[in-house]
């Protein structure tokens, strides 16, 4: 699959310090694009409109199915064609997914602190256009979206700041009864499937999957189905933030279609089903069994303009528990025999 | 002596000629020696102390370990008659039991050997004497080689000599091998001890290594202390050095014995240890021929409790002789 | 003065040194504990048998499901009236008398597990017994600290909690699932296995001596349907189990959608890797203790040895002569090493999947131990040619089976370690320090013993990765299984 989006293409995963001119390429978005002159030229210009597809392994491929779905903007008019995503799509997800987790679970907490700091730097500079977008799907007033967008950013600087947290807050040096030095400390489960909140379609999508990246999981995420385009949107910031290709992977389509291949899936480790329904729930948790997987799926509805707790985060830890003898400095320990 | 790597050197009786070529050789080798973790070590030791031994087996170890005792007194103190006394002692530890086994050997400083010799002419129990300038074996080789002589010319059938601990932790490993192969060219068919004193070495990995010196350059038996220093032995000491004998055993096919000495005072300490020969080194060991004690204070706790097995009820101090 | 001995002369040997039965105090027939009381539950008898002699022990009442609503009702009752109101500091009270009756009366714990479990009472006696007891100890503490255990301010228990344990540790995991469950102020409803229910029933008149409100902990003794029935029920906030994978799954699957909170401790197929530069003996002692520990019934038990091909066959006949000194027999005998397997049905398992490396084409090598004619047992084994595609090399045998695997990098012992759904533990054995903390981070798997083994303590948190289960067990990581920590949205 290529790569079509200028994004990827343009802009090296690894370069930092050279995306000044995010303003200028609001007319990405679906919605009309105030503050951007259009040159009287006789004939008024028609915008050109963005191809959504999904992220999978930092490219931006169609999926594999051929499928697009339309999506209607809070009017009911037609917005934009998505990618429905199918079975093969996760497939792959998962194993760009697999792929990526050594490298990013491996990366120093600071790192992946810096980079999701990065995430939130790319949102800020494209706050315009995510207002644009929320108002458009979602029918909220600017200001509200506005917000939204300020919280979203606001949240990934939070969790930018747990990655190096983590190890002190949630693990232990463990006083055992004998000449042995304990340790327990968080590592990430792996990959993890999740799917993004149905109506909050930036800070629920964003306060789903920052927590499971900052401890060094990766993901495959579905978007809302009836608002996935801030998702797609989203993947263009993260491609454009140093997140190496693969920790992130987004899906777009029916999550009652797509989701049961990865509650199933082997190499998946751990669902969250925080935008699921009850029925769909149901089904997963009970695929989700068949590997023992670790499910996330919070009984009370998240308000996602609270603060978020630690909960998120550590349903998507393992503690891990390393022994070591401590070795006796010399022969007298041995006296008492 | 020089310790220049290229020196050649006589080979020891196994089949490890290589090793002791040079000093560069030897080093190498005792220092690819497997380590020793002192956690395992002594939680394995505290394992074997959990054995509970019972009944006729107990019976059985107290007389086996009393085989096993080096009767010893190696005092600035010792007199003919305190020698005379302990060489008694060692031929009938019990004098109201006759069934009681001799001891292995009186142990005594190489003025003393000959006054040991006549007093055990005729009796199973053998002489071991220190020398090599024991308890620091510090003086030059000569002077070690008479003390040697000296011993064995008195009537000494084991001589226990004692490294040079201070080359050992600096290093000079050829230094204390050489001194090991001359005595034990003195020793000819008298058997050897080494008193590696464990507790100088500081660590479990350089009592394996001292262990596996002394067996490379012709040790009979490795032993553990001179009893002047604390620890002295301990179980896991003694773990590490059935440890080296077995192996040695393993790789070479000669098999060696081993000593602990000092700090063993009482009959459950001594069972501990046969435990250790009997599941470390394995039941071949158990013989006094490769497994002794060296003990003064032993000798009466195994007494006393080998009457307390043959009464069914408790003995006291008085009821064992004082020597 | 001693010659070299001539011939193989009658060898030194220890005496059967039997620990006595009587001080277990074992009777006839046992109640369940439902409401603080020793009630008759509505199922039928069923025989415990000793399975060192096959012999059966005592009879011992089992629930009906009307017994387990009955139970869960007294749960419910003493969670909404007493335990969940008190105060943590009087509730860490009760759980420090009950550490303190354990170890008054752990003698008798150790035979009573002994006699049931058919583990040597070397074992229940120095390992079992204490170690349950340190539980209750460890999360006394706990009960008055709550705030301080990064849950948030006043983390709220769950309710009542519904436990299944195994056989293999029947008085050990009582403690480590009723210690937490109690300190964080739930109340419990336990089922221990069909045939070792004893220990836990001297538990719970320690439990009564120590004046624990009625109620708060109620012992449902019974088969497997008893446990889905518990597992399953309505008035049940919270379940643990410990045990297979294959019942770990189907109670995950039947608690789908259910939003009841579950923590699940389950099989494993651990890796021991020695490299060639391990401290040997130790590394002996801890394979030997990691695979022969409790007959190998051990979810964490480090089943296979993945050994440096350079050293292989040198580490190899180590084994197998320190598996020869291992004694087998009457578990009651206080120098037995390894005792019965716990059941007949176990025992057939133990031997049909060593069948199946058999006809796979590993190469096994069985201890010259006598075994005893009557009672189960299975002989120290060791499988040595042995593939990672082999059975014997995946599936979890529990029971005294060891095969062997070589591999030449670190690499590849990653790569081969990791290569399972299990995940529980895995064993390095390495005088190395970078790399002990290398393959300590690269192994996939809840607990890490580097140059030793099977050691447990109740501040270190145990429980596994991917198919192993999640969860914790002890320390500030294992309280958050009792906990409802959802703490998104709190201001």
């Amino acid at each position: 699959m290529t790569s079509e989006g200028a994004v990827t293409s343009e802009r090296p995963l690894t370069s930092e310090g050279t995306l000044t001119s995010e303003g200028a390429r609001t007319s990405e978005g679906a919605g009309s694009t105030p503050g951007v002159e259009v040159e009287k030229t006789g004939d008024a210009r028609l915008p050109v409109a963005k191809t959504y597809k999904l992220y999978v392994g930092g490219a931006f491929p169609r999926s594999e199915s051929g499928r697009t779905y339309q999506v209607a903007d809070s009017h009911g008019s037609f917005a934009a064609n998505a990618a429905r995503g199918s079975r093969k799509d996760a497939r792959d997800a998962v194993s760009a997914a697999r792929k990526a987790f050594g490298g990013w679970s491996g990366s120093t907490a600071y790192n992946r602190g810096q980079v999701i700091y990065r995430i939130a730097e790319m949102l800020e500079g494209r706050r315009a256009q995510f207002i644009d977008l929320i108002t458009s799907t979602e029918g909220v007033p600017a200001g509200t979206a506005g917000a939204t967008v300020d919280a979203a950013v606001d949240r990934l600087v939070h969790y930018a700041g747990w990655t190096d947290k983590l190890a002190a807050v949630f693990g232990s040096a463990n006083p055992v009864a004998g000449p042995f030095f304990a340790f327990s400390t968080p590592e990430p489960t792996g990959v993890v499937a999740a799917i993004a909140p149905q109506q909050d379609s930036l800070l629920g999508l964003v306060s789903v999957l920052a927590p499971i990246i900052t401890s060094g999981n990766v993901v495959v995420l579905i978007a809302s189905q009836l608002r996935p385009l801030p998702a797609i949107t989203l993947a263009e910031v993260l491609a454009t933030s140093d997140v190496p290709g693969g920790v992130v992977n987004i899906l777009t389509g029916d999550p009652a279609e797509i989701a049961p291949h990865l509650a199933a899936h082997g190499d998946v480790n751990a669902l969250d089903l925080t935008g699921g329904d009850p029925e769909l729930r149901l089904t997963l948790e009970r695929l989700a069994a068949g590997t023992v997987k670790r499910v996330h799926s919070p009984t009370r509805e998240p308000d996602f303009s609270r603060p978020p707790g630690t909960v998120r985060l550590r349903a998507f830890l393992e503690i891990k528990s390393v022994w070591h003898p401590t070795g006796s400095i010399s022969l007298a320990g041995g006296g008492g025999y | 002596m020089s310790t220049a790597p290229t020196q050649s050197r006589p080979a020891p009786r196994g089949q490890l000629p290589d090793v002791a070529g040079s000093e560069q050789s030897l080093r190498q080798f005792l220092h690819g020696l497997p380590g020793v973790d002192p956690v395992g070590v002594e939680g394995r030791s505290a394992a074997l102390a959990t054995r509970s031994i019972k009944a006729d087996s107990k019976r059985r170890a107290i007389d086996l370990a009393i085989s096993m005792v080096d009767l010893t007194t190696l005092e600035g103190s010792d007199t003919a008659g305190k020698v005379r006394s302990l060489a008694a002692k060692a031929r009938r530890p019990d004098p109201d039991q006759p069934d009681v086994p001799s001891v292995a050997t009186v142990c005594v400083y190489p003025d003393m050997v000959a006054v040991a010799a006549l007093c055990l002419a005729g009796s199973s129990v053998g002489i071991a004497s220190v020398a090599t300038a024991f308890p620091s074996g510090r003086s030059n080789l000569a002077v070690k080689i008479a003390d040697t002589r000296l011993a064995i010319d008195s009537g000494a059938t084991e001589v226990d000599m004692v490294i040079d601990r201070g080359a050992f932790l600096s290093g000079h490993y050829g230094k204390v091998f050489d001194e090991i192969v001359a005595i034990k060219e003195v020793c000819g068919a008298t058997r050897l001890k080494v008193i590696l004193e464990t507790g100088e070495l500081a660590t479990y990995d350089n009592v394996r290594r001292a262990s596996w010196l002394a067996l490379l350059a012709g040790g009979d038996f490795i032993k553990t202390s001179t009893g002047k220093i604390s620890p002295a032995a301990t179980l896991p000491v003694t773990a590490v050095m059935l440890q080296a004998v077995r192996d040695f055993f393993e790789m070479t096919g000669r098999r060696c014995g081993v000593k602990p000495a000092g700090g063993i005072r009482n009959t459950k300490d001594a069972i501990r240890h046969l435990v250790a020969v009997r599941e470390i080194a394995g039941p071949q060991w158990l013989d006094p021929f490769y497994f002794r004690f060296g003990a003064s204070s032993l000798l009466n706790d195994l007494l006393m409790q080998r009457q307390t097995q043959a009464a069914g009820h408790y003995s006291g101090p008085d009821y064992v002789t004082v020597d | 003065m001693p010659t070299a001995p001539s011939s193989a002369a009658a060898r030194w040997d220890y005496a059967p040194a039997p620990e006595s039965a009587a001080i277990g105090r074992v009777r006839d027939r046992y109640q369940m504990f439902v409401g603080g009381a020793f009630v008759d539950g509505r199922g039928e008898d069923l025989k415990t048998l000793n399975p060192a002699t096959a012999e059966p022990l005592a009879v011992v009442s089992t629930a009906s499901p009307a017994d387990v609503d009955d139970a869960v009702r007294a749960a419910r009752g003493a969670y909404d009236g007493v335990w969940g109101r008190m105060s943590g500091a009087e509730r860490g009270k009760s759980l420090f008398r009950i550490a303190r009756g354990i170890a008054e009366r752990a003698r008798e714990l150790a035979v009573v597990e002994t006699l049931d479990n058919g583990k040597p009472i070397r074992e229940s006696r120095d390992v079992d017994v204490p170690t349950a007891s340190a539980h209750f100890f460890y999360h006394a503490g706990w009960a008055d600290k709550m705030a301080h255990a990064g849950y948030g301010p006043d983390p709220r228990p769950l309710g009542v909690v519904g436990q299944v344990i195994p056989w293999n540790f029947p008085m050990l995991m009582a403690a480590w699932k009723i210690a937490p469950a109690l300190a964080t102020g739930n109340t419990v409803v336990i089922k221990p296995a069909e045939t070792t229910p004893l220990s836990i029933l001297v538990l719970a008149e320690i439990i009564a001596d120590s004046d624990l409100p009625p109620g708060v902990v109620n012992i449902l003794p019974g088969a497997g349907d008893i446990g889905r029935e518990l597992v399953n029920h309505k008035g049940i906030d919270k379940v643990a189990f410990t045990g297979s994978t294959e019942v770990g799954k189907q109670i995950q699957t039947s608690l789908a959608g259910t939003g009841r909170k579950l923590t699940l401790e389950l099989g494993g197929k651990a890796a021991n890797i020695v490299f060639d530069d391990a401290p040997v003996d130790q590394a002996v002692e801890g394979i030997i203790n990691g695979i022969f520990f409790n007959q190998g019934h051990v979810c964490c038990a480090g089943s296979r040895l993945l050994i440096q091909e350079s050293v292989a066959d040198e580490f190899v006949a180590k084994l197998q002569a320190r598996i020869t000194t291992l004694r087998l027999g009457d578990p009651m005998d206080k120098n037995t090493d390894i005792g019965a397997i716990n059941s007949a049905t176990q025992l057939a398992r133990v031997r049909e999947l060593t069948a199946i490396g058999d006809a796979e084409g590993a190469e096994r090598w069985t201890s010259p131990c006598p075994v005893p004619d009557r009672g189960y047992y299975f002989p120290p084994t060791l499988f040595t040619n042995v593939t990672q595609s082999m059975r014997i090399a995946r599936d979890e045998i529990f029971g005294p089976v060891l095969a062997v695997l070589t591999f030449r990098t670190p690499d590849e012992a990653v790569a081969k370690a990791n290569n399972t759904p299990y995940g529980l533990s895995a064993g390095i054995w390495t005088e190395k320090g970078s790399r002990i903390l290398g393959m300590a981070a690269a192994m996939r798997a809840g607990v890490v013993w580097a140059n030793t083994f099977n050691r447990f303590d109740p501040s270190a948190a145990f429980g596994g990765y991917k198919e192993s289960g999640f969860g914790r067990e002890g320390g500030r990581a294992g309280l958050a299984a009792y906990l409802d920590t959802d703490d998104e949205g709190a201001r």
